[in-house]
């Protein structure tokens, strides 16, 4: 049910106000044309609505073909990633008030990773980075009988890089990895230095060996284009910069 | 273009293996990148100390001439300076512009041409210089002598 000022009746103390927004959507279907192409869609939303409320506006209402990823819808899935008036944003976790709703918001899929349909991306070589960087705990000897201790400080180490859920904002705002796709990206150096900097993994010297590739960290330019699109807030530029600084203490 | 197995078959499988290329797990990028910060720092003293030398000390900038530039080769502490600005700034640069060609060139034969272009004009310069700083004659025969520094006794 849509709530909708009308302008006989004055809206009811507490009623949120609602607009008009127009979503620029950048629309490909291979099976149509070879060529992406932008539409418009007008739709009504609330001043509570985010991107991806408009998105399931027009996909449930007006068209049934727009395509994109969502799951959890809250932030937490980390599938919704796209590209919102140019930069890389969650669609769920993005209100259309705070991206200027007068003027038409743009929605693309993001950079650097084949496109598959309208907003959906092939995200294999994304994942495929991740994997090279062994994203699980590595041990030497005997199982403990008990818990693997980590006294709160160590875990505080690594804290900031715990958060990521894998969107790939990150990755497809980095202006290296549009080039070729080669850069292993900064998601998976964040997910390395999960377990780099984890007390009770073992496997560092490993992580930082397959990161010392050419390209690995080394190709990382520091245009802070990762923490900003970030929507877990992670401080991703620094710990690459971590990276590095241990791969260099490693060599000297 | 209508619906047809014809534009269908031009789309890749979604699944389709992502290869990244097997490359050398050297250090050389690691060396690479310690050294453009080492040899930024190194640079900043020699390029404003030569700039210091050349345009504020004395009558500055109006003091550059022939018999000025002769005076400084003919010193080795700046045959060495110059020696290794040539070199430091050259190996800087090139390996900047390698970095550049890397992150913009989308083809290996763009960017292996570039690269060829990159080093040839990196050694002709590199050999060039050495050669001029090494090689200087400060009182060439037969010069009048005001235009030549002043411990040439032609």
């Amino acid at each position: 049910m849509t709530a909708t000022l009308e302008a006989d009746a004055p809206a009811p103390a507490g009623e949120i106000p609602s607009f008009t927004v127009t979503l620029r959507v950048r629309r490909f279907n291979p099976e149509v044309s070879e060529e992406a192409t932008w539409e418009d869609f007008t739709v009504e939303a609330h001043g509570t609505d985010r991107v991806l409320d408009a998105l399931h506006k027009i996909k449930w209402d007006m068209d049934g073909s727009l395509t994109f990823r969502r799951s959890c819808a809250h932030g937490v899935c980390g599938s919704d990633a796209v590209r919102i008036n140019g930069r890389n944003r969650l669609a769920c976790k993005t209100l259309l008030k705070d991206v200027n709703p007068d003027k038409p918001i743009t929605v693309e899929p993001i950079k650097g990773l084949p496109v598959v349909k309208d907003l959906v991306v092939d995200m294999e070589p994304f994942f495929a980075s991740y994997r090279e960087i062994m994203p699980f705990l590595v041990t030497t000897g005997n199982e403990p009988s008990k818990e693997r201790y980590q006294s709160p400080e160590d875990r505080a180490r690594f804290d900031d890089t715990t958060k990521c859920i894998l969107c790939a904002a990150c990755t497809s705002s980095c202006p290296v990895f549009w080039t070729d796709g080669q850069y292993f990206g900064p998601a998976a150096i964040v997910n390395a230095h999960r377990f780099i900097f984890d007390s009770r993994d073992e496997g560092g010297s490993q992580r930082l060996e397959i990161l010392n590739d050419k390209e690995g960290v080394w190709r990382c330019r520091t245009t802070f284009n990762c923490t900003e699109a970030c929507p877990r807030g992670i401080e991703v530029t620094k710990a690459i910069q971590e990276v590095k600084r241990a791969m260099i203490t490693r060599a000297f | 273009m209508a619906h047809g197995t014809a534009a269908v078959a031009k789309i890749d499988s979604p699944r389709s293996p992502y290869v990244r290329r097997r490359t050398t797990r050297g250090n050389y990028e690691l060396y690479s990148w310690v050294f453009m910060r080492a040899s930024g720092v190194v640079l900043l003293v020699l390029i404003f100390g030569h700039l210091f030398v050349n345009l504020m000390v004395g009558d500055g900038v109006h003091a550059i001439d022939f018999g000025f530039v002769a005076g400084k080769w003919a010193n080795p502490m700046w045959q060495v300076w110059d020696l290794l600005m040539l070199w430091l700034a050259m190996i800087h640069g090139t390996n900047g512009v390698r970095t550049i060609i890397n992150d913009y060139a989308t083809r290996d034969m763009t960017r292996g041409i570039l690269k060829g272009l990159l080093y040839l004009a990196f050694t002709v310069v590199v050999v060039l210089g050495t050669l001029v700083i090494f090689t200087f004659d400060p009182c060439p025969a037969n010069s009048p002598a005001e235009l030549l520094p002043s411990f040439c006794t032609a």
